[in-house]
């Protein structure tokens, strides 16, 4: 059974139809990969799966349960992280503060210890800065923190938003190798990617989307030698 | 001496605006809108007390809790009715309704209370001491009013700083899309903030009105547009910037009654705001914007 299905998918930024019936599955354990170009629609469905956007059709069930209609801050506590476009971490606190907000849902203390520990070990850099304010970090330690953020959480799958976006090469290879460790460790990954290249690089399946349309979908392998997706995200 | 009695009437009277600013600035800071109606609560609160204390004959302070009860849940419901269904459309438009939620407030105390004013007797019962061999006089409201500043501030400050709700508040005031996807209930911290806000008011309505005992339906108007102004003063979204805004404002206002002119003090404290935003736009202690990359 798929972690997380999503079936027929539209939603409307008021006029304007902005996902036009998207189905896709995550099963457990896999590495999913969305490419496709700006606009494509990427993001809303991640923030749709999320909760941040409510759908005008269609149906997100995960690990068994419709979570459609559910409040966005009850998926947190299901098993579901979200690590937003652009980061998004709470500037004017502090590194530590930061990932204990990951935990906000979490109850025992010393997991959440233990949790900490293993965000460190995997981001020593956090650690070095903890008790900075997040907005002093440099962006591709701001994706640390938003990445370790939301492994606070102890989440089963981690849905990523764009995490290369804005930053330097050397930044975007650590976060993909950071990321095919994360789900090697057992966390489900659904990424959203411009940069197809890298995504498809560490997917198991990926999803092409063009303006709100999956227009191809398969094996990543298989995309990656596709004349079509070589020609237009490939840059090939 | 004369001046340090001018000092202390005018810390009291901003501890007042101060508690009063506290509750526009958290709502500021978490929802993003400024609650004109926040002072007509501080009215209702007064006029709770008015009638359980001098209408009913109960002890002031049961009087005072039921007045923190009544104006919570008002706080909460204000919310809920008036301001939820638009805080995701437009700033504006709740900018208004809270005008009018302003308006409405004063003409139901009108209709149940009439325009007569009220003389309100006050709820401290401590009468005070003298310095320097009774040249200066400190009154019990006085006394009561700073120390219970103080305490507010202090717990609040802890509150936010170590519970789970304070943290929440915290985050959602910095982002709250990144609030609700590290799982915090983003609707449930802004109605916990407008509890918290209205709640304050209610004990600034009692203080307000123990000092200065005359209770009309337009009681909570002018001090709530200080405190708004205390508010914008320190910086409004900060916490120590309503407390020292506030406790300033009130410092001047006195300060501009004994020694400029007492019909001119408003209009002093309002040029010392102008004043301010021409130097610093975002108040003593509040921060700059910082773009995002």
């Amino acid at each position: 059974m798929a972690m997380l299905e999503v079936m027929d998918l539209k939603v409307y930024y008021g006029m304007i139809q902005a996902i036009k019936g998207v189905s896709f599955e995550v099963n457990k354990g896999e590495v999913i990969a969305l490419i496709g170009a700006n606009g494509a629609g990427k993001t809303t469905i991640l923030q749709t799966i999320t909760g941040l956007i409510r759908p005008q059709n269609g149906k997100i069930i995960f690990k068994g349960k419709d979570i459609t209609k559910m409040p966005g801050y009850k998926t947190v506590g299901m098993g579901m992280a979200h690590v937003p476009e652009g980061r998004r971490v709470f500037a004017h606190l502090s590194v530590l503060d930061n990932l204990k907000m990951g935990a906000y849902t979490r109850k025992d203390k010393n997991e959440i210890e233990e949790s900490l520990k293993m965000v460190y070990e995997r981001f020593p850099r956090l650690e070095e800065r903890k008790s900075q304010p997040a907005g002093t970090l440099s962006g591709g330690e701001q994706q640390m923190l938003a990445m370790g953020r939301a492994l606070m959480s102890k989440p089963d799958i981690l849905l990523m938003d764009e995490p290369s976006m804005g930053l330097s090469p050397i930044f975007v290879n650590e976060i993909f190798d950071i990321t095919e460790k994360v789900s090697k460790e057992g966390t489900t990954v659904l990424l959203v990617e411009q940069n197809a290249k890298k995504a498809l690089s560490i997917a198991d399946r990926a999803y092409v989307l063009e303006t709100g349309n999956i227009a191809l979908s398969g094996n990543a392998k298989d995309l990656m030698n596709n004349e079509q997706v070589k020609k237009a995200y490939l840059g090939e | 001496m004369s001046l340090i009695s001018y000092l202390l009437n005018g810390l009291s009277l901003g501890a007042v605006y101060a508690i009063i600013a506290l509750g526009y600035t958290m709502v500021y800071g978490i929802a993003k809108m400024l609650n004109f109606a926040h002072g007509d609560v501080i009215m209702v609160g007064a006029y709770v007390v008015f009638v359980i204390v001098s209408g009913m004959g109960f002890a002031p302070l049961i009087g005072i809790f039921a007045s923190v009860a009544v104006c919570t849940a008002a706080g909460v419901i204000i919310m809920m009715v008036a301001y939820r269904p638009l805080l995701q459309v437009s700033k504006l438009a709740v900018l208004i309704t809270a005008i009018g939620v302003s308006y409405f407030l004063q003409n139901v105390a009108l209709l149940i209370f009439g325009a007569d004013t009220k003389s309100f007797s006050s709820v401290v019962s401590f009468d005070g001491f003298s310095l320097a061999d009774g040249r200066i006089n400190v009154s019990g409201e006085t006394v009561v009013t700073i120390l219970a500043c103080i305490v507010i501030m202090v717990v609040l400050t802890l509150f936010i700083k170590y519970t789970k709700a304070g943290r929440a508040m915290l985050a959602v005031s910095e982002d709250a899309g990144a609030a609700q996807l590290m799982g915090v209930n983003v609707n449930g911290t802004i109605a916990l903030t407008f509890a918290i806000g209205s709640a304050l008011a209610a004990i600034a309505g009692v203080l307000l009105c123990s000092s200065y005992p005359s209770l009309t339906p337009y009681t909570g108007s002018m001090p709530g547009i200080k405190a708004f102004v205390a508010a914008v003063f320190g910086g409004i979204g900060s916490i120590p910037g309503a407390f020292i805004g506030g406790l300033l404002l009130g410092i001047i206002e006195i300060l501009g009654k004994a020694y400029i002119s007492s019909q001119m003090a408003d209009a002093i404290v309002f040029a010392v705001l102008i004043v301010v935003l021409l130097v610093k736009p975002t108040g003593l202690l509040g921060r700059e914007i910082q773009e995002k990359v």
